[in-house]
């Protein structure tokens, strides 16, 4: 090695300051700090999913296949329960699985962001939102092989893709801003309580009955106030997605809904980001 | 300017399942490992580094010596700044890696170029560094061809020079280490170990931990002894060395 490698390194400064190791500051020095790392979390978030389906001829498109396979399972069997037709019913519930696989997955996993990193988290001194931003990532290119199936989908049954779909991409990022509180807040407690991974993916379960994800809001029985969805926030995140793919705007309260929560839910997470970041190592 | 600074710096970890009940209310001090202190039915904590306040400046090649359990790791681990001490206050200032695990982030499937990539964003250099560095890293290793192969069908030799390769093309300021990295067959030995030298003579700050006395005596100009997690003696090697070791 001569000196122009030692040129080749720019000065960095890591400077750790431990008299302000808890703040709101240092969440967002550390949230900063992660973006300014993207490169490592996308490399390695798309080693993640490249690891899965080596030596596959498919390799990841093996998820657009078990999407598709899903879909149209449950769409023939729900469809028939639900009498619906199919032309309608098979493009919803295809944007309306898909969206929720996104988001039922990044919240399950970001449970485990933190203890699935601890060999990274305990050997090199690397900014804690990396592994969300990583996480993220990994689940937004499933989400870009899962999403081909839609246009598909639409063309079987006849259908057409209207310019409405545009709106899904600033849905997407509400979705998105949405999920990373959620994950950032769920990483942290599920280091410090192992328990709580369980209980989210319960949770999370079941919100899965509760939010019309797979059942059509008007199919609702006349008796059951619309307030059943309305009070719910995953519902109102699904349909900034769903809505537009299906050609229709979502309505106001929606985009309302989901700035509201992004709004409330970092602020949130930036006081309790910053209160317990240093104590994550420790939790590991 | 590149220095450490640790004030009475303290590391207390919880542990959340607590072992038998006959520790319960009682302080034990013991051989090996920390002190151990039940703060309560549920809470049981290990101190691992008590009160301790050390400044390193430019040009220090500190040993670190202890037994099992003195708390070597754990102030490693302070210096690279993993760890926020409980209580105290630990400054780093300057850019600091840390050859403790040299293998992480490398994947066994890809190839042998790509795992160089691969290890060397997971200690955070620059595509750019990367490939300014790539060349002489694959002709480091001596692996030639094989680098074109899947990292797995590699022995154990040959996926540790890639590591090792990888690992030292580093210029941090402050380096840290858990034992003298050596490895390979005779010949990559003697190579390997050059590089080291060159590794450490380019760092302001080095911080080794050992058992080897001969590599202490050697690399470092000042010897921290850890004992129960407090520091037993901080002097220069021929102080503290006949110490430790004995005076043989």
């Amino acid at each position: 090695m001569t000196s122009e490698a030692i040129s080749l390194n720019p000065p960095r400064s890591e400077t750790i300051r431990a008299m302000n190791k808890s703040g709101v500051r240092v969440a967002l020095a550390d949230i900063i700090e992660s973006f300014s790392k993207w490169r490592v979390a996308f490399i390695f978030g798309w080693q993640d999913i490249a690891q899965r389906y080596r030596r596959s001829r498919l390799g990841a498109f093996w998820l657009t296949l078990s999407m598709l396979v899903f879909i149209g399972a449950i769409g023939s069997v729900f469809g028939a329960l639900f009498r619906a037709s199919m032309a309608e019913f098979l493009p919803y519930l295809c944007a309306s699985i898909i969206t929720w696989n996104f988001l039922s997955t990044t919240l399950n996993e970001g449970c485990n962001t933190f203890v699935g990193s601890q060999g990274i988290i305990l050997q090199v001194r690397m900014p804690l939102f990396m592994h969300v931003i990583r996480m993220m990532w990994r689940n937004m290119i499933i989400l870009a092989h899962n999403i081909i199936i839609f246009p598909l989908v639409v063309l079987v049954v006849g259908g057409s893709i209207e310019w409405t779909a545009i709106l899904a991409v600033p849905g997407l990022v509400l979705l998105c801003l949405n999920l990373s509180w959620m994950s950032l807040g769920f990483a942290l407690i599920c280091t410090r309580f192992r328990d709580m991974t369980q209980v989210v993916a319960n949770l999370l379960q079941v919100m899965f009955y509760f939010t019309p994800v797979m059942w059509m809001t008007k199919t609702l029985p006349d008796h059951v106030s619309s307030l059943m969805y309305q009070l719910n926030p995953l519902y109102h995140l699904i349909q900034l997605i769903r809505a537009p793919l299906l050609g229709q705007n979502p309505d106001a309260l929606s985009w309302i809904v989901a700035l509201g929560t992004a709004v409330a839910g970092w602020a949130w997470a930036l006081v309790f980001f910053g209160k317990y970041r240093w104590r994550v190592a420790y939790w590991i | 300017m590149t220095f450490i600074q640790l004030q009475n710096v303290s590391v207390e970890f919880p542990v959340f399942n607590p072992p038998s009940r006959s520790l319960k209310n009682r302080v034990l001090s013991i051989a090996t490992g920390g002190k151990i202190e039940r703060k309560s039915d549920r809470l049981v904590i290990v101190s691992s580094l008590d009160d301790v306040s050390l400044t390193l400046r430019e040009g220090d090649r500190v040993g670190l010596v202890g037994h099992n359990g003195s708390g070597k790791t754990t102030l490693l681990q302070v210096l690279s700044g993993i760890y926020s001490p409980t209580r105290g206050e630990a400054i780093i200032n300057g850019t600091c890696t840390s050859l403790i695990n040299i293998s992480l982030g490398i994947d066994p499937d890809v190839t042998g170029y790509e795992n160089i990539r691969l290890r060397a964003a997971m200690m955070g250099m620059s595509p750019r560094e990367i490939s300014a560095k790539l060349e002489e890293i694959a002709e480091f290793t001596g692996l030639g061809d094989f680098l074109d192969m899947p990292f797995r069908i590699y022995s154990s030799g040959m996926q540790l020079r890639l590591a090792f390769a990888t690992s030292t093309a580093v210029r941090p300021e402050i380096l840290i280490m858990d034992e003298w990295l050596s490895t390979g067959d005779e010949d990559f030995r003697e190579r390997a170990n050059q590089r080291m030298t060159e590794l450490v003579d380019s760092t302001k700050i080095l911080v080794l931990a050992s058992y080897e006395r001969n590599l202490l005596t050697n690399n470092c100009n000042r010897v921290i002894w850890l004992d129960h997690g407090k520091v037993r003696m901080d002097s220069s090697p021929e102080e503290v060395l006949p110490a430790y070791f004995g005076s043989a």
